[in-house]
């Protein structure tokens, strides 16, 4: 068994950090930079930067906040959210990002994907798929952090972008995001049963117990978390004590 | 102390640099011949594709600088790709030639754990030492089986076992996770990504170009 990534999820609205549930709603709950360093220090193994409105406003104003993480944070640092162009990658990594995730775009144009990766190497292009349960076993994929349906079957959809080249696949349960009530794992064990690469699974932890039922019914390679951590309901520490007690391996 | 990060547009040489800074050396970005065969120590990064990055390496004339800077002996790391292309070929997509500073090909992963093949390998996990030991090397003072941060989905593999300073097991197979070969190091996994033992590693490689310059 590969060592599971403990990761934090930020999501950034202008120069704060917002939490909601279902990816509505949206609290400032921090500043950025000030978050990424403290779970930096407190042993995070990575961290997820999304902005919550470029898809949907069409921008992208993270590059100063991860020019300033990456001073303090050394560790993976991935970063979604407006990502339209080949260029809007190209800023994103010199800014100092190690991968980008993808929604809109790919949804727009799945080419885009095939090209990213080509140019800048599939270990780069994260896929980030944001589910939401439509019958039993049956999710459609939306974009525009969650506002818009695409008509796109999520497992389908994660074995699409495996092909097209991307090099994981960051899913998020909105029906789950927010509600600190577990991962929605019959989500998490389609997916995962679909494709070969790693996934990064996000939307509903409140503390490690969910992280333990994830991890023992699927082959999932990561999870991120924003509320465990933001709202302080348990320690990074404390959850990769559990995650070992548990027979799952994490960095320590 | 002079550092020289190369400079061919391949990959995130911000998080270098950073870490450089964070261990007290204020490194220089550079693809100049003059810059590079005058510094105390050499990193080349890199991330992607390898034929991409010897293409780079070849449209900046950085192939005959590099050797020609090796060839005195001085402190070299190559990390990730940047390691890749020092040896003397890679099967990835198309057969491509590398520097050939190192004896060996890069190859795919091969995957052995039916239960767990995933690719790429993007994880923590530990490095190992094996017959070179890690005294007075880049992994001066780390200890066994600490986690780095690794993102590929090729490696490296080496003629001479003498050469691999560190192994790792992914997928039930151990492949050659860091190189020493004299004065050229190589690291696959990202020490600029690797927290603070990612740090200790870039420490022990400035401590060596100074041990150099004595």
């Amino acid at each position: 068994m590969n060592k599971i990534r403990v990761i934090a999820r930020i999501d950034v609205k202008n120069e704060h950090v917002i939490k909601g549930i279902h990816l509505e709603g949206l609290r400032k709950v921090g500043n950025p930079n000030e978050l990424a360093k403290k779970y930096y220090e407190d042993g995070i193994d990575e961290i997820v930067f999304m902005d919550a409105v470029a898809a949907y406003y069409d921008r992208n104003s993270l590059s100063a906040i991860i020019q300033k993480a990456c001073e303090d944070v050394f560790i993976p640092i991935t970063v979604g959210g407006g990502i339209r162009k080949i260029e809007d990658i190209q800023t994103t990594l010199n800014a100092g990002a190690d991968k980008v995730a993808i929604n809109t775009q790919a949804i727009n144009s799945p080419n885009f994907i095939t090209e990213a990766s080509k140019i800048f190497g599939s270990q780069c292009i994260v896929s980030s798929i944001v589910a939401k349960k439509i019958s039993d076993n049956k999710w459609e994929a939306y974009t525009d952090n969650g506002r818009e349906p695409t008509g796109k079957d999520v497992v389908e959809w994660a074995k699409e972008v495996e092909k097209l080249g991307a090099g994981e696949i960051m899913l998020t349960s909105i029906d789950k995001e927010g509600t600190k009530k577990g991962f929605d794992i019959e989500l998490n064990k389609a997916v995962s049963e679909a494709v070969s690469i790693p996934i990064i699974s996000s939307g509903g932890m409140k503390n490690s117990d969910d992280a333990i039922e994830l991890l023992s019914n699927t082959n999932i390679d990561a999870i991120a978390t924003a509320s465990t951590l933001h709202y302080k309901l348990e320690s990074i520490s404390d959850i990769k004590q559990k995650l070992t007690q548990n027979d799952i391996k994490v960095r320590v | 102390m002079k550092i020289v990060i190369i400079d061919y547009d391949v990959g995130n040489v911000r998080s270098m640099i950073n870490a450089f800074k964070k261990v007290g050396v204020n490194p220089i970005l550079s693809n100049n011949e003059e810059e590079i065969l005058s510094a105390d120590g050499i990193v080349l990064p890199g991330v992607g594709a390898f034929a991409h990055g010897m293409e780079n390496l070849k449209k900046y004339n950085l192939v005959e600088i590099i050797k020609k800077y090796t060839d005195t002996n001085k402190p070299f790391m190559g990390i990730c790709l940047g390691m890749q292309m020092l040896l003397d070929e890679s099967e990835e997509f198309v057969n491509t030639k590398g520097l050939g500073l190192i004896s060996g090909k890069v190859i795919k992963l091969p995957t052995q754990n039916k239960i767990y093949e995933k690719l790429p390998h993007v994880s923590w996990n530990e490095i190992k030492e094996k017959k070179t030991k890690w005294n007075n090397t880049i992994l001066n003072n780390v200890e066994q089986q600490s986690d780095v941060y690794f993102v590929h989905s090729f490696i490296t593999n080496l003629d001479n076992e003498d050469e691999v300073l560190s192994t790792t097991v992914y997928s039930d197979y151990e492949f050659c996770s860091s190189i020493k070969k004299d004065n050229i190091y190589g690291c696959q996994f990202h020490p600029e990504k690797s927290g603070e033992i990612g740090l200790k590693i870039i420490e022990n490689f400035i401590n060596i170009c100074k041990e150099n310059i004595k």
